[in-house]
C-alpha cells in the first residue's frame, strides 16, 4: 500500500514530462493545422499579433540566439577563467568560500536582473554607445552572462577538482609551470565535463525570460545586430501572456508552438549535458 | 664515486608534524639508490623533497640543504621548474595523461616550447626505445595511452619522463601497482639506465632493492638509520634496527 | 641524443613567457572570480539607492495604485505568501515521497533510472514552458481559472526536482547501521523509514525545500503565462476567520498577484516613479529571498558540522 502510493510519487515526474509534452503537442498540432511547417520555419516576419499575420519563428529564433550569444561570450571566458583559477591556483579556504558567493548570483531573482539591466546597464552602456536603443539584445545578454557565470565556473570546478592529483603530479614532475598543468593536462582530461557546464548554460540562456522580456524590447526582429530592439522566444510567450488572448484562437496557440520549440532546444542541450556529465563520472568516480 | 646529491640536515614538515629528522645523505651519480622502510616511515617524502614535488603540498616546510651538483634546490634563486626538468620523476601508480602514446611523450617537449614536428618525432621513437616500449606502441602511437596495461603505463612514464632529458630519474614504489613480470622487465630497464641516469628508487620490495641498488638507505620514523652499499646492508647491517627490518621481523 | 642537445637552445625564451603567463594569469583568474560578485555589489547598492526612499510602512499596506506615490505591495506580498505555502504543502509531501521510494523501495531497474534520468531532465526544462504546462493542465485542463492554486500547483511542479534531488542526497547519507539496528528490534521496513530514516535526513530534506521556496519566490515568468493578474487591488479571501463557518476554501480559487509580477508591472512603466516603487519591491524580494537562503546555507552547515556518523 505504503510503497504503491511512494511509487506513484516517484512515477509523477514522468507524468510531469508526459504532461508537458502532451499540452505542447496538442495545442502545437492544432496550430499547424493552420499554418504550415514550412511557413512556420522560413518565414522571416512574426506578426500574429497584427491584422497582417506572419508565422515565421525566425525573428525569435535569432533574438534568442543573439541573447545567447552575448550571455555566452561574457559567461563562457569568465566562468572557464574562473573555475581554473578555483581549482588549480586558489587554496583551498579561498575555494570553499568563494563558490557559495558566487551561488547567490544564481539565486537572485530575474526579474530583478531585468531591472538592473533595463535600469542600470543600458543607460551606462549608451553613455560609449551613443546609439544603442533603449531596449537591445547587448544589455540583457551581458546581464544574463553574469547570472550563468556561477554554473559555468562551479560545474567546471566540480569536473577539474575530480580530476586525479597523479595526472597534476605527472605533468608539474616533466617541469610544468601551474598553468600549463592547467590548461595542457587538467582541462583536457576534464574535458567532458567542462563541455556540460557549458551546455548547461545556453542551455538556461535560451530558456531566460525575464531579463529578455524587461530589456530587450518586445519586437521581432531578423537582425543580429546588438544594439536594436529584438524578441526572444520566452519573451514573445510572456508578450501574449500579458494580453487577453481567449483560449483556442491562433494568438494563443501560437506560445505553444513557440513553447514546444523552446522545450525541443532545450531538452536535446539537457541530454547532451547529461551524457557527457555521465561519461565523466565514469572515466574519474 | 662522485655525488649527485648532498642532502645535509634535511628536516621535514606537514603542518607541525615533523615527517623527517636530521637525513643526511650523498647520493651517487650514475648509480641506484634504493631507499626502504615501513609505510610512514619517511621515504616517500624524502624522494619528493629532491626535485621539490612536495612544494605542492599545503603546510610543507623544508630546513637544511640540498645540494644538487653543488647548488642548493631549496635556495632562493633556484627555479623550481627547472630543478623538475632536470630531476624527472616516476610515479606509484602509472599516470599517463588521458592522451594518446605519442601525445603523452611529446607533452614535455610541448611545454618547452617545441613545435618541430621532425624533432619531437624523434624525441619520442628516442625515448620509448630507452624505456623499452618502442617495440610494443610503435604501430599504435595516436591510440590512448589508457589502452595500455598498467607495466605498459609504467613504462610509458619513464619514457615520458626521460623524454625532457633528465639527469635524474626519481621513482617513487614504480611497481608495486603492476604485476611481477612487467616488474621484471622495469628493474631490466633501470639496470641499463643507470649507464647515463642517476637514479633513486623509492621500494617496499627488499629484493626489488637488494636486485637492483647499488647503495641502500633504510629509514624508520622520518630517520636515516643505514647508509651503505647495498651488498653490506643485506649481508652485514650495522644496526640491529635495519637487520629487524630486513629479516621481516616488522615492516 | 642529437634531437634533445638542439632543443636546449630554443627553451630559454620559452621558459620567460611561460612564467609570465603563469604570473598573468594568477591575476586574471582573481579577477574573473571575483567580477561576478562585483556586478553583484553594484547591483545591490543601485536598487537600494533608488528604492530605499520608498519604503515605509504605507508601502506594505496599500494596494498598488495608478498613482505610484500611493501604490504599495499589499495584494503582491500577500498573493507570494499564499504561494509560498501552499507550494510548499504540494512540493514537499511529493518531493520526499519520490525520493523515498527512489532510495528505499526502487530496484535498479530501467524504469527508476528513466526515472532519474526523467528528475534530472526537468530540473533544467526553462520555467516558462512550466507556465505553459499550468496554462494548459491546471487553468484550463482542470479548470482551475487565473487561481492561487493553479498558481502554486504550477511552482510547485516547477520546484519538485529540486526538493527530491535535496531529499535523495539527504536520505542516502543515512548510514546503513541506522537502518540495520532499528531492523534488529523487530521494525518492518516502512516503520524503519518513518521513524529513523526519515527523522534523520530531515534538516537536509529542509534545507533543500527551503532552497526550492527561495527559488519559488522570484518565478515570475510561470506566474505570468498561467495569466496572475498585474494590477490586482484585492487580496484572496482569508482562510480562517471568526465567524462561522470559520474556513473559507474559496481563497484558493480567487485571482491573485505575486510580489516578482508586481515588480515586473513597475518596471515595465516608463516613469521613473514606477520604477522606485520597482526598486522598493525588490529590496524586499531580495530580503526574502536572502533570509531563506541564508536559512538554508546555516542549517546545511550547523547539520554538517554536529552529526557526524
Amino acid at each position: 500500500m505504503i510503497e504503491g502510493a511512494l511509487f506513484l510519487s516517484a512515477l509523477l515526474s514522468v507524468f510531469i514530462t508526459v504532461g508537458i509534452i502532451g499540452v505542447l503537442l496538442f495545442e502545437t498540432v492544432s496550430f499547424f493545422g493552420e499554418v504550415s511547417i514550412l511557413d512556420f520555419l522560413t518565414d522571416t516576419e512574426w506578426t500574429p499579433l497584427f491584422a497582417d499575420k506572419h508565422f515565421g519563428i525566425l525573428p525569435l529564433f535569432t533574438g534568442t540566439f543573439l541573447t545567447t550569444l552575448i550571455a555566452m561570450a561574457v559567461s563562457l571566458p569568465i566562468g572557464l577563467i574562473s573555475a581554473i583559477y578555483l581549482s588549480e591556483y586558489a587554496s583551498d579556504r579561498l575555494r570553499t568560500t568563494a563558490k557559495p558567493f558566487l551561488e547567490i548570483l544564481a539565486a537572485i531573482p530575474t526579474v530583478v536582473y531585468g531591472y538592473f539591466a533595463l535600469l542600470f546597464v543600458t543607460p551606462l552602456l549608451q553613455k560609449i554607445i551613443p546609439d544603442l536603443s533603449g531596449f537591445n539584445a547587448l544589455s540583457p545578454g551581458i546581464v544574463m552572462g553574469i547570472m550563468i557565470i556561477p554554473i559555468i565556473s562551479s560545474l567546471s570546478e566540480d569536473a577539474m577538482h575530480a580530476v586525479p592529483n597523479g595526472l597534476r603530479e605527472g605533468g608539474y614532475a616533466l617541469g610544468s609551470t601551474r598553468l600549463q598543468v592547467a590548461l595542457r593536462v587538467v582541462l583536457p582530461a576534464a574535458f567532458s565535463g567542462v563541455a556540460a557546464s557549458f551546455i548547461l548554460g545556453i542551455s538556461r540562456a535560451v530558456g531566460e525570460t525575464m531579463i529578455v522580456a524587461v530589456a530587450a524590447g518586445l519586437q521581432p526582429r531578423l537582425t543580429l545586430n546588438p544594439f536594436v530592439p529584438v524578441e526572444t522566444v520566452t519573451a514573445y510567450i510572456v508578450q501574449v501572456s500579458l494580453g487577453d488572448t481567449p483560449a483556442g484562437t491562433i494568438e494563443y496557440r501560437t506560445i505553444f508552438a513557440a513553447g514546444m520549440s523552446l522545450f525541443v532546444v532545450t531538452f536535446l542541450l539537457n541530454i547532451i549535458s547529461y551524457s557527457l556529465r555521465k561519461r565523466f563520472r565514469e572515466v574519474y568516480e | 664515486m662522485d655525488a649527485a646529491f648532498h642532502v645535509q640536515k634535511l628536516n621535514v614538515f606537514y603542518g607541525k608534524k615533523q615527517a623527517l629528522r636530521d637525513v643526511n645523505m650523498e647520493i651517487p651519480a650514475k648509480a641506484v639508490t634504493a631507499v626502504i622502510g615501513p609505510s610512514g616511515c619517511g621515504k616517500s617524502t624524502f624522494v619528493r623533497c629532491l626535485n621539490r614535488m612536495n612544494d605542492l603540498v599545503p603546510g610543507f616546510r623544508v630546513e637544511g640543504s640540498i645540494l644538487y651538483q653543488g647548488k642548493d634546490i631549496y635556495s632562493r634563486g633556484m627555479d623550481v621548474i627547472d630543478v623538475r626538468r632536470k630531476i624527472g620523476m616516476v610515479f606509484q601508480k602509472p599516470n599517463p595523461f588521458p592522451k594518446s602514446i605519442y601525445e603523452n611523450i611529446a607533452y614535455g617537449l610541448r611545454i618547452q616550447g617545441v613545435k618541430n614536428k621532425e624533432k619531437i618525432d624523434t624525441v619520442v621513437e628516442e625515448s620509448l626505445k630507452k624505456a623499452a616500449i618502442w617495440e610494443e606502441v610503435k604501430d599504435r602511437l595516436p591510440q590512448s595511452a589508457l589502452s595500455l596495461s598498467g607495466g605498459q603505463q609504467q613504462r610509458l612514464c619513464i619514457a615520458r619522463a626521460l623524454a625532457v632529458a633528465p639527469e635524474v630519474l626519481l621513482l617513487d614504489e614504480p611497481t608495486s601497482a603492476i604485476d611481477p613480470i612487467a616488474t621484471g622487465r622495469i628493474e631490466e630497464l633501470l639496470r641499463e639506465l643507470k649507464e647515463s641516469y642517476t637514479i633513486v628508487i623509492v621500494t617496499h620490495n627488499m629484493q626489488q632493492a637488494a636486485r637492483i641498488s647499488d647503495i641502500t638507505g633504510f629509514f624508520l620514523m622520518g630517520e636515516l638509520v643505514e647508509f651503505d652499499p647495498t651488498s653490506r646492508m643485506f649481508t652485514n647491517p650495522k644496526d640491529s634496527r635495519t637487520e629487524d627490518y630486513i629479516t621481516g621481523r616488522f615492516g | 641524443m642529437n634531437g634533445q642537445e638542439t632543443i636546449r637552445v630554443e627553451i630559454s625564451d620559452h621558459k620567460r613567457i611561460g612564467r609570465l603567463a603563469d604570473r598573468a594569469f594568477s591575476i586574471l583568474g582573481l579577477f574573473a572570480t571575483t567580477v561576478g560578485l562585483a556586478v553583484l555589489l553594484v547591483l545591490l547598492i543601485d536598487v537600494f539607492i533608488d528604492g530605499y526612499p520608498r519604503l515605509g510602512w504605507d508601502f506594505l499596506t496599500q494596494y498598488p495604485s495608478r498613482k505610484p506615490e500611493n501604490a504599495g505591495i499589499l495584494s503582491a506580498w500577500v498573493g507570494t505568501a499564499w504561494l509560498m505555502v501552499l507550494t510548499a504543502l504540494i512540493a514537499f509531501p511529493l518531493g520526499v515521497a519520490s525520493a523515498t521510494y527512489l532510495e528505499e523501495y526502487g530496484r535498479k531497474s530501467w524504469l527508476t533510472g528513466f526515472i532519474e534520468i526523467n528528475i534530472a531532465n526537468l530540473a533544467g526544462v526553462p520555467s516558462i514552458i512550466y507556465g505553459l504546462l499550468g496554462l494548459g493542465l491546471f487553468v484550463r485542463g482542470l479548470n482551475l481559472g487565473r487561481s492561487v492554486l493553479a498558481g502554486a500547483a504550477t511552482l510547485a511542479i516547477l520546484v519538485l526536482p529540486i526538493v527530491i534531488l535535496a531529499s535523495r542526497e539527504s536520505i542516502r547519507a543515512i548510514p546503513a547501521s541506522i537502518r540495520e539496528a532499528s531492523y534488529a528490534l523487530g521494525a518492518s521496513k516502512w516503520q524503519t523509514i518513518r521513524h529513523q530514516v526519515l527523522p534523520a535526513a530531515m534538516p537536509g530534506i529542509l534545507t533543500g525545500t527551503i532552497l526550492a521556496m527561495s527559488r519559488a519566490i522570484g518565478e515570475t515568468a510561470p506566474l505570468i503565462t498561467i495569466g496572475a493578474l498585474t494590477y490586482v487591488a484585492f487580496v484572496p479571501t482569508p482562510p480562517v476567520s471568526l465567524e462561522p463557518p470559520f474556513i473559507h476554501p474559496q481563497g484558493l480559487f480567487d485571482a491573485f498577484t505575486a510580489l516578482p509580477i508586481q515588480v515586473f508591472n513597475w518596471v515595465s512603466r516608463p516613469q521613473k516613479a514606477f520604477s522606485i516603487n520597482a526598486a522598493a519591491g525588490i529590496i524586499i524580494l531580495l530580503i526574502i529571498t536572502f533570509v531563506m537562503n541564508g536559512i538554508a546555507v546555516y542549517l546545511r552547515h550547523r547539520y554538517q558540522k554536529k552529526i557526524r556518523w
